[in-house]
């Protein structure tokens, strides 16, 4: 569905991916794990065009995306949450999430998929009519994942879901993503929480500067060495 | 005339005068909120659509008052088609002059502005030449409270001073029902909030920047028209104090603030007027930018702004 093929992306003169290689089958959770500077952000901003890489390819579903504007990449079908949520603190929750389905053509849906979202995320009804820079930092994680959904994405890429949250709601989120997969959205998970991302996910990717350095079903990287003594922090 | 009247008099002058600021002002703030140029050709964009007002009603035959149905149908029609025209206008000044330099640094589009407002203030000197443009009269002044109500007053209100309230008022109603109710106008706030995180929502950057100058331009242009109107004079080079005025009025009410703008516009309006009267009006530009700069230094994000505030 998703393939990114020896992708090199620079910020400026700093190269920032040396060479990525992945791919994200349909109906899958793939997850990104790494320390911070890895990579990972920059992997999802290359996927969604708002950085542009300078060799390799995108493609999803058989179409080029490395020359496509932004907004074209997301008519496809390709959603996000992005890292620090970024949500539009002066719009109200309810105008948020409807940002989130601007790019849909089948509008008549969107009232059933707000519905949806209400009920995966209850506190988000609630707080509706509320501006979304009042939200907590949770909430707002709720409505940049709530908003992505909007978009009723075939692709959903999520960074960072569990930044800055407590336990107990790290939990409630990794839950609900995995409804998310259920329902049929396929998802590529970028996470620091290298035990939370591969507790949910099928298939992950380990990043170091830059490159892909471990690849393999979650479950087999969560008993490599790589994973335990770098990501995990066992002996 | 008492000193209470002169008072009463002056507030009205500054209401009219505002109601222009503010719409020009309004067109400054959001094109700044948008992609955060001070757009400094947009007072002549204003200057340009009093001429262009004045084209139209040429083109139609008008060059006396209106009255009865034609006061209903050309004077909306005249609105319409000025502010299509200034709107056209300032997207082409985007497309030819801010676009190419999107990527640049933000001092480029800056002095290129100017240089727009150079160019336009002299295409209208070109077309126009250098003396005043007589406007004519083609909105009835009544003085309402003396023909109306029989009220021997010192006070003058004339049906004039209506319009341009009882047009500007509609104006801003559509413009606010534009930013909060519809798609476009939504996606407009939220790209001048996080213009990245609107492009992943599927937003076209593109498409709403030119929307923004559309908008602003037709602003412009409605004001040109009511000025034209109500003061039956145009000069090529008003769009320069008109628009540092109304930039002057953006700020204050907080750059990128849209009621912030409307009502900066007001008080710029009311100031001007009162300074007018009750100082001179040769140190009228000099209070104004007085209060631009005091703003500038105590209080860069405005009355009402807090824009920065959400860059977080």
């Amino acid at each position: 569905m998703l393939e990114l093929a020896d992708v090199h992306t620079y910020y400026g003169n700093i190269r920032a991916l040396r060479g990525v290689s992945l791919t994200v089958a349909q109906g899958e959770i793939v997850t990104l794990i790494g320390s911070n500077g890895a990579g990972k952000t920059t992997t999802l901003k290359t996927i969604l065009g708002t950085t542009r890489p300078r060799r390799g390819t995108v493609t999803f579903s058989g179409q080029r995306l490395d020359t496509l504007a932004t907004d074209r990449i997301v008519r496809l079908g390709i959603a996000q949450s992005p890292e620090g949520r970024r949500i539009f603190a002066r719009m109200t929750v309810l105008e948020n999430l409807e940002l989130g389905a601007f790019a849909r053509k089948d509008r008549a849906a969107i009232g059933s998929d707000l519905e949806r979202v209400f009920a995966l995320f209850p506190r988000l009804a609630q707080r509706s009519t509320q501006q979304g820079g009042t939200l907590s930092g949770g909430e707002q994680q709720m409505l940049a994942i709530g908003r992505a959904l909007m978009a009723r994405p075939t692709l959903l890429l999520l960074d960072e879901p569990s930044m800055g949250l407590a336990p107990i709601l790290v939990e409630t989120i990794f839950r609900i993503i995995q409804d998310i997969n259920r329902q049929g959205t396929t998802i590529l998970l970028v996470e620091q929480n290298a035990r939370m991302a591969l507790g949910v996910a099928h298939r992950g990717y380990v990043m170091q500067t830059g490159r892909i350095v471990l690849q393999a079903a979650a479950a087999e990287l969560l008993r490599s060495d790589l994973v335990r003594k770098t990501y995990l922090g066992e002996k | 005339m008492n000193a209470w009247e002169v008072l009463v008099q002056q507030t009205i002058n500054g209401l009219t005068r505002g109601a222009v600021f503010a719409l020009i002002a309004l067109g400054y703030t959001m094109v700044y909120g948008i992609i955060e140029l001070i757009n400094f050709a947009h007072g002549d964009v204003f200057m340009l659509g009093l001429f262009i007002s004045l084209s139209w009603f040429t083109l139609l035959g008008v060059t006396k008052t209106l009255t009865g149905w034609q006061l209903l149908t050309i004077l909306p029609l005249v609105f319409i088609l000025t502010m299509l025209t200034t709107a056209a206008l300032n997207v082409a000044i985007d497309r030819v002059a801010y676009r190419p330099l999107r990527r640049s640094t933000r001092l480029a589009p800056l002095i290129t502005a100017i240089g727009v407002s150079f160019m336009l203030e002299n295409l209208a000197l070109l077309w126009k030449g250098p003396a005043p443009i007589a406007y004519p009269d083609v909105f009835p002044s009544v003085d309402i409270l003396r023909e109306w109500f029989g009220v021997d007053s010192a006070i003058f209100v004339t049906t004039k001073d209506v319009l341009v309230v009882g047009a500007t008022i509609p104006l801003m109603i559509a413009l606010n029902y534009f930013v909060t109710r519809t798609r476009w106008g939504k996606a407009m706030r939220a790209t001048a909030q996080d213009r990245e995180t609107a492009q992943a929502m599927g937003i076209n950057v593109e498409r709403t920047i030119l929307l923004t100058f559309f908008v602003g331009g037709a602003l412009a242009g409605a004001a040109g028209l009511i000025q034209g109107i109500y003061y039956n004079i145009g000069m090529w080079w008003m769009g320069y104090q008109a628009g540092l005025r109304a930039f002057t009025a953006a700020v204050l009410g907080g750059i990128g603030n849209m009621p912030g703008a409307a009502l900066g516009g007001l008080f710029i309006g009311f100031l001007s007027a009162w300074s007018d009267q009750y100082i001179s009006a040769r140190w009228t530009n000099a209070i104004v930018f007085s209060i631009l700069i005091l703003v500038l230094v105590f209080r860069p994000q405005g009355l009402l702004g807090a824009r920065s505030a959400d860059k977080v």
